[in-house]
């Protein structure tokens, strides 16, 4: 089991033929991701990669019965692209893109309550279910089935922590790269939801970073929760000085609030066992379980 | 992206606020041909810097005639000011406004701002004017209200209630607050402001509502719609090594520490300063490299990184996913040589091609300590430093 995306996932990508579109398309296709074709406006009834491109998600939805996808495009186009996919109700919507201007992605968020579509990102990694699918710019390799769900703001810090809880055995359920932008689709919350859900699922890893206060609304939540998982926390950025932004363009301390601290202390108070060190934090996850 | 007060001014009175009548002077030599434009006998000097607290660090002046304007233009010109906004190190005073003064009945805090928890625009609004909106938060936050809306091309006649309620206006005053509020909401809308702070708002003595001190910051993301905002940027209010970085299109950011540092990823960055000050020492910067190194990005890097004279040595840290290993090796090895580097350097490869990047910093000869992971990394640049 996993969440959000398994082997029966049918996957589209928009911004198929660009350069992005077209690499990652091929890593995802080679990983053993269910691919089924693309969309690039008025490139439609060509093949690419072996797949067939449409000029709109609403037809690559009907003709191939998609119900994800994979967004390439540029920043410019993004949100929009985003909304096009909303309107043709595809279930759930991964947006890679990085730089999407703010008052856009309100509009998105607007769009998207009520509707029938989940939005990853933007600005993420994407979302892998090891040996699966993977839809994303994560190397497919480092990952390793098993039984660890990690939900993390940033991309490469990532790939460490999953990195080590391949090393060590864990393995992972599922990993979510929710993105380093201030306003995204899916939240700290909404993945822990699922993830204490998931019977496969055994113990969570949540990487977080300086800025906002996701983390500490996940920490509320999950001191509220009713179902119990072994939680082990990192905060990326106690070094990082206030009114900087750390190259995310969410994360940065402003006014006092958001500091790596605060988070690290509110999510302690809540039962989540923090891991002091990067390079540890797979072992501090495995020794909580051992014990 | 921040602009000063004098270009937001000038931005929300085209958008129909009301702003005092002022001019903005980059030398002494201005002043007599332009003090003639300005109408009242008393006149604010305001040193124009991107920060806070400026007049509890002796930023503004309040002069009464055109000699004490002179003297207090001339003491302003050219000296650091030192808020709790600036740091240490202060920042240079290179403009004046010069602003008509206003008989102030009460003064009043207005804002509007994107509010990431929400994913809304909101105002917030307090009577408690003039003073740090973080510390009424802090110590009386029933002061202050929040008013969160969905975005639309005005604001509903009921949400401006909701913002200006705490002004307690008499009623005939109502329709000019109305104005205010959707002329800034428009500003944030269709300039792509992240935040416009307006501190204070104030009601004058004969009944009219004038934006005092304004700040506006506009989102990075959005500039590419505004060439117009792009040309406000004032490059003395830049670090000139961050910029020098943005043009290569590297995240940098200069820290205290002696060791620089060179990640793959903010997130990643970002805990390489924090293992490295885990196990002992301090970052000396900030430095994401983005998804692609070569030769010519990491050359910039590095001399980015050693144009701070703390730097002792170097620690790379690369966990390759799209960027893969070797090439970014590659780019290390004939970047190390054609800047000379002489501090030491410490690798660390993760992820794609690996094992081919190690193997090529090893061929190369040069003194490069490969690292096998994070904290192995830590622990090699701080005892090579030493």
């Amino acid at each position: 089991m996993s969440i959000l995306i398994d082997k029966n996932t049918k996957v589209i990508c928009q911004g198929f033929t660009g350069k992005h579109g077209t690499f990652h398309s091929e890593q995802a296709i080679a990983y053993g991701t269910n691919l089924v074709g693309g969309v690039t406006p008025k490139k439609g009834g060509q093949t690419h990669l072996g797949k067939p491109v449409f000029n709109t998600v609403r037809e690559a939805v009907e003709k191939t019965k998609a119900d994800t996808t994979m967004i390439y495009v540029p920043a410019k186009f993004a949100a929009s692209a985003i909304v096009e996919a909303i309107e043709s109700e595809i279930s759930l919507i991964v947006c890679i893109t990085e730089g999407i201007p703010i008052l856009d992605m309100i509009k998105v968020k607007e769009r998207i309550i009520n509707s029938k579509s989940r939005l990853i990102g933007p600005n993420c990694p994407g979302i892998i279910t090891p040996g699966e699918c993977k839809i994303g710019i994560m190397p497919g390799n480092i990952h390793k089935k098993g039984s660890c769900g990690i939900i993390s703001r940033s991309g490469t810090l990532t790939y460490e922590a999953v990195a080590q809880t391949s090393k060590n055995g864990l393995g992972q359920s599922t990993v979510i790269g929710i993105g380093g932008d201030p306003i995204n689709g899916t939240n700290f919350i909404d993945c822990l939801e699922l993830f204490l859900k998931d019977e496969k699922t055994e113990s969570i890893l949540l990487i977080g970073e300086i800025g906002g206060s996701s983390e500490e609304e996940a920490a509320e939540f999950v001191r509220s929760s009713k179902v119990k998982k072994p939680i082990v926390g990192f905060i990326a950025g106690k070094t990082a000085p206030p009114d900087k932004r750390m190259g995310h363009a969410g994360a940065i301390i402003s006014a006092g609030r958001g500091n790596a601290q605060d988070k690290i202390e509110k999510m302690k108070s809540c039962g989540i066992l923090i891991a002091e060190s990067p390079a540890e934090i797979g072992k501090t996850l495995y020794d909580k379980l051992a014990r | 992206m921040n602009i000063h007060e004098h270009q937001a001014k000038e931005i929300l009175k085209k958008f129909g606020v009301k702003v005092p009548n002022g001019i903005v002077i980059f030398s002494l030599d201005e002043i007599d041909n332009k003090f003639k434009n300005l109408k009242t006998n008393k006149i604010v000097l305001k040193a124009q810097i991107h920060a806070g607290g400026r007049g509890k660090a002796g930023g503004i002046k309040i002069v009464n005639n055109l000699n004490e304007l002179k003297k207090n233009a001339k003491e302003l010109f050219g000296k650091k000011l030192v808020t709790h906004q600036t740091g240490p190190q202060g920042k240079i005073i290179k403009r004046l406004y010069l602003e008509e003064t206003c008989d102030i009945e009460k003064e009043f805090y207005l804002s509007c701002l994107i509010d990431r928890s929400s994913a809304k625009i909101a105002f917030i609004s307090s009577a408690e004017g003039g003073m740090d909106i973080e510390d009424v938060a802090k110590n009386n936050p029933k002061k202050i209200i929040t008013t969160r809306l969905n975005i639309s091309s005005t604001v509903s006649k009921e949400n401006i209630k909701k913002i200006i309620q705490p002004f307690d206006l008499p009623k005939n005053l109502e329709n000019q607050a109305f104005d205010i509020i959707q002329s800034i909401y428009k500003v944030l809308i269709k300039k792509d402001a992240n935040l416009i702070e307006i501190n204070p708002l104030i009601l004058t003595k004969d009944k009219k509502l004038f934006c005092l001190d304004a700040k506006i910051s506009f989102d990075d993301n959005a500039l590419y719609r505004h060439p117009e905002i792009v040309s406000l940027k004032d490059l003395n209010e830049e670090n000139p090594i961050e910029t020098e970085a943005g043009k290569h299109d590297l995240a940098y950011i200069k820290l205290d520490g002696s060791i620089g540092c060179m990640v793959n990823g903010a997130g990643l960055a970002m805990a390489t300063m924090d293992i490295i000050k885990l196990y002992g020492s301090e970052p000396a910067n900030f430095l994401d490299v983005g998804g692609g190194a070569s030769k010519e990005k990491v050359s910039a890097a590095f001399k980015i990184i050693l144009s701070d004279k703390n730097v002792k040595g170097i620690l790379i840290n690369i966990f390759g996913g799209i960027m893969r290993c070797d090439v970014l090796a590659q780019g290390v090895v004939e970047a190390a040589r054609e800047t000379n580097l002489k501090v030491p350097l410490v690798v660390r490869l993760a992820g794609t091609n690996v094992e081919l990047g190690k193997e090529i910093l090893k061929k190369s000869n040069l003194k490069i300590i490969s690292a096998a992971n994070l904290a192995d990394a830590a622990e090699k640049i701080i005892e090579a430093t030493k």
